[in-house]
């Protein structure tokens, strides 16, 4: 066990310090959230005439689907890294190496969870100073950043898992954009759920963005569901457990074609 | 004792077999060449001893751990320089080592000082803090050599180390390589398609084609295997059959090899026939370009044993029919 715990760590850390080099990265890192915050807060801002949304603001109410949408894109281009890896041969020099094959997943699906938390922080600070107040506090927070962390290990799992078996930057392009919107229509990142059409409402209970968005709402709407939020939190961690095992899985089915 | 024995590997990647039953065994502290044309198998060898990929017949050990059987001790005693670099390009030449070490094994002093040793032995010191991506292709290389070293692994493993260099970028990394074979008391299996390099650098080498050994020996007795000279005939037209008849029907002739519109006749005395060869080709009506008298070279026992192989569009062929079944362009696996 530590020795995958020190491999995943050191892996992490190469992915992130790569990643550090790219200061426009970087730039659109810490910008693109920012984005999305101002310019949906601006073109959505009278839907909170329909019902549903109580007393709060919409910037409020947007704030935990932003960081969740975040967390989810992220996570589901993750795998992107795992194509350069393969085609610049990294992956094969440390498959001859001692190196921890699980590590080598590992480490990538930990990686995107990080950076959708760094992600949330950035707009819960930006959110902040727009006025949007966590009720829940700094448990809110907290909230908050542990369910962006495993919304974007779990779909960076998917994606690592879909990296080793398309091996093809085309048709990760495609299959990430083929999930993208649809997934986050079918949630209520944008809009609430009651003025959701029945069967879309219906139909986001089993959208795995739309747990993360009802659990890191709890952190930030006022009268917070613990029960409701571990409830979802547990969802979305066995969800991990599960896209982890899918890419463990793809990484031997790349091994065998090896 | 062997650091390396291979015994009737056989491989098949869906409709090409790769590997035929490929034999050889290398032993300890010894430079082994595994020669061949492209698609001829030796990277799929070499891969199968890295334990990257499985076979599906045969026996391999090396540094006397089974391939197959205990995969992580064979890790353990090998450093492995992939055909294709594997460097990390956004991370800096030290930063590499660091980590492919830690991976290895080696901590702390140990490593910062075996690091610093092999930056410094493979010509790279000036350039340890620069990220990998302004590196040239031969530092690239050493880069990779490097690696490969990092925990002073007991057999190393090198797919066509020189391939895509300049010849200057070559003969420097062919000096590297001799003096870590004296310095790092090393077994090198060494993989190439330039015959210089297997002369030059392979104490004892087989010539793989078609996914089988062909011939093995050293360089000094394959070559002797070919007695007398060659006479090479550069053919005016693209008239090579009947020219590799008339030739080969003489009776100094040992044996006639065409190679495109190179007909090359292996005989006692080259000076001897010649006149003999060229009145021949005369009585067949074929036009002569040119014609050479050479040693023996390994280039003759190459093309002896590797017959048609050697000819580019086979060797393309291969290649292409290889690539589907990996989900990679045409180079060898």
């Amino acid at each position: 066990m530590p020795r995958i715990v020190a491999h995943t760590w050191w892996m992490i850390g190469r992915q992130l310090r790569n990643l550090a080099r790219e200061p426009i990265w970087i730039a659109l890192l810490l910008i693109q959230p920012m984005i999305w915050l101002l310019l949906y807060g601006q073109l959505f801002r009278n839907v909170v005439k329909l019902p549903g949304f109580g007393a709060v603001s919409y910037v409020t109410f947007l704030t935990p689907g932003i960081v969740v949408m975040n967390a989810f894109f992220g996570g589901t281009w993750s795998g992107m890294a795992m194509i350069q890896d393969l085609d610049r041969h990294v992956l094969e020099r440390f498959l001859a190496t001692r190196s921890s094959r699980i590590a080598l997943v590992l480490s990538q699906v930990v990686r995107s969870g990080l950076i959708a938390a760094v992600q949330a922080l950035i707009i819960l600070v930006v959110a902040l100073a727009l006025g949007v107040r966590a009720h829940a506090g700094a448990p809110g927070w907290l909230l908050v950043l542990l369910t962006s962390f495993l919304v974007g290990c779990a779909f960076g799992g998917v994606s690592h898992g879909m990296a080793l078996i398309f091996r093809k930057e085309a048709t990760m392009i495609a299959a990430a954009n083929f999930v993208g919107l649809p997934l986050l229509f079918l949630s209520s990142t944008l809009i609430a759920r009651t003025s959701m059409p029945h069967w879309m409402a219906g139909l986001a209970r089993f959208n795995p963005v739309e747990w993360g968005v009802v659990a890191a709402r709890q952190g930030v709407l006022p009268g917070a569901d613990w029960g409701s939020a571990a409830a979802h939190l547990g969802l979305l961690a066995g969800l991990t457990v599960v896209t982890v095992g899918f890419a463990t899985w793809a990484f031997q089915v790349y091994r065998r074609s090896l | 004792m062997d650091a390396i024995v291979v015994e009737g590997l056989r491989k098949r990647y869906k409709q090409v077999l790769a590997l035929d039953g490929v034999s050889f065994a290398v032993r300890e502290g010894e430079i082994f060449g595994l020669l061949g044309p492209n698609g001829a198998g030796k990277s799929t060898t070499v891969r199968i001893l890295a334990t990257l990929t499985a076979f599906d017949e045969g026996r391999a050990e090396v540094a006397g751990h089974s391939v197959q059987h205990d995969p992580a001790a064979v890790r353990r005693a090998i450093g492995y320089v992939p055909q294709e670099s594997g460097v990390d390009r956004d991370a800096t030449g030290r930063e590499n080592l660091l980590l492919q070490g830690r991976i290895q094994g080696v901590r702390g002093a140990a490593l910062r000082t075996r690091v610093d040793e092999l930056l410094e032995g493979l010509g790279l010191a000036h350039a340890a803090d620069r990220t990998a991506r302004t590196y040239s292709g031969g530092m690239r290389r050493r880069l990779d050599v490097a690696l490969g070293l990092v925990h002073r692994p007991a057999v190393l493993f090198l797919d066509e180390p020189t391939t895509g260099l300049d010849p200057e970028a070559r003969a420097a990394l062919w000096e590297e390589l001799e003096r870590l074979a004296r310095v790092e008391t090393l077994t090198i299996l060494l993989t190439t398609h330039y015959l210089e390099e297997a002369d030059r650098l392979a104490g004892r080498l087989v010539i793989v084609s078609r996914g089988t050994v062909v011939v093995e020996g050293t360089p000094e007795a394959l070559k002797q295997t070919l007695q007398g000279d060659s006479v090479t005939v550069e053919l005016e037209a693209a008239d090579g059959e009947r020219a590799h008849t008339a030739v080969a029907a003489l009776p100094e002739v040992h044996e006639a090899v065409l190679d495109g519109r190179q007909l090359r006749a292996f005989v006692d005395q080259g000076a001897r026939s010649v006149a003999t060869i060229v009145s021949a080709l005369d009585a067949a009506a074929v036009s002569i370009h040119a014609v050479t008298i050479a040693r023996p070279s390994l280039d003759e026992v190459y093309l002896h044993y590797t017959g048609r192989d050697f000819r580019a569009e086979d060797a393309e062929a291969v290649a292409a029919a290889r690539a589907p079944a990996g989900g990679r362009g045409g180079r060898e696996r």
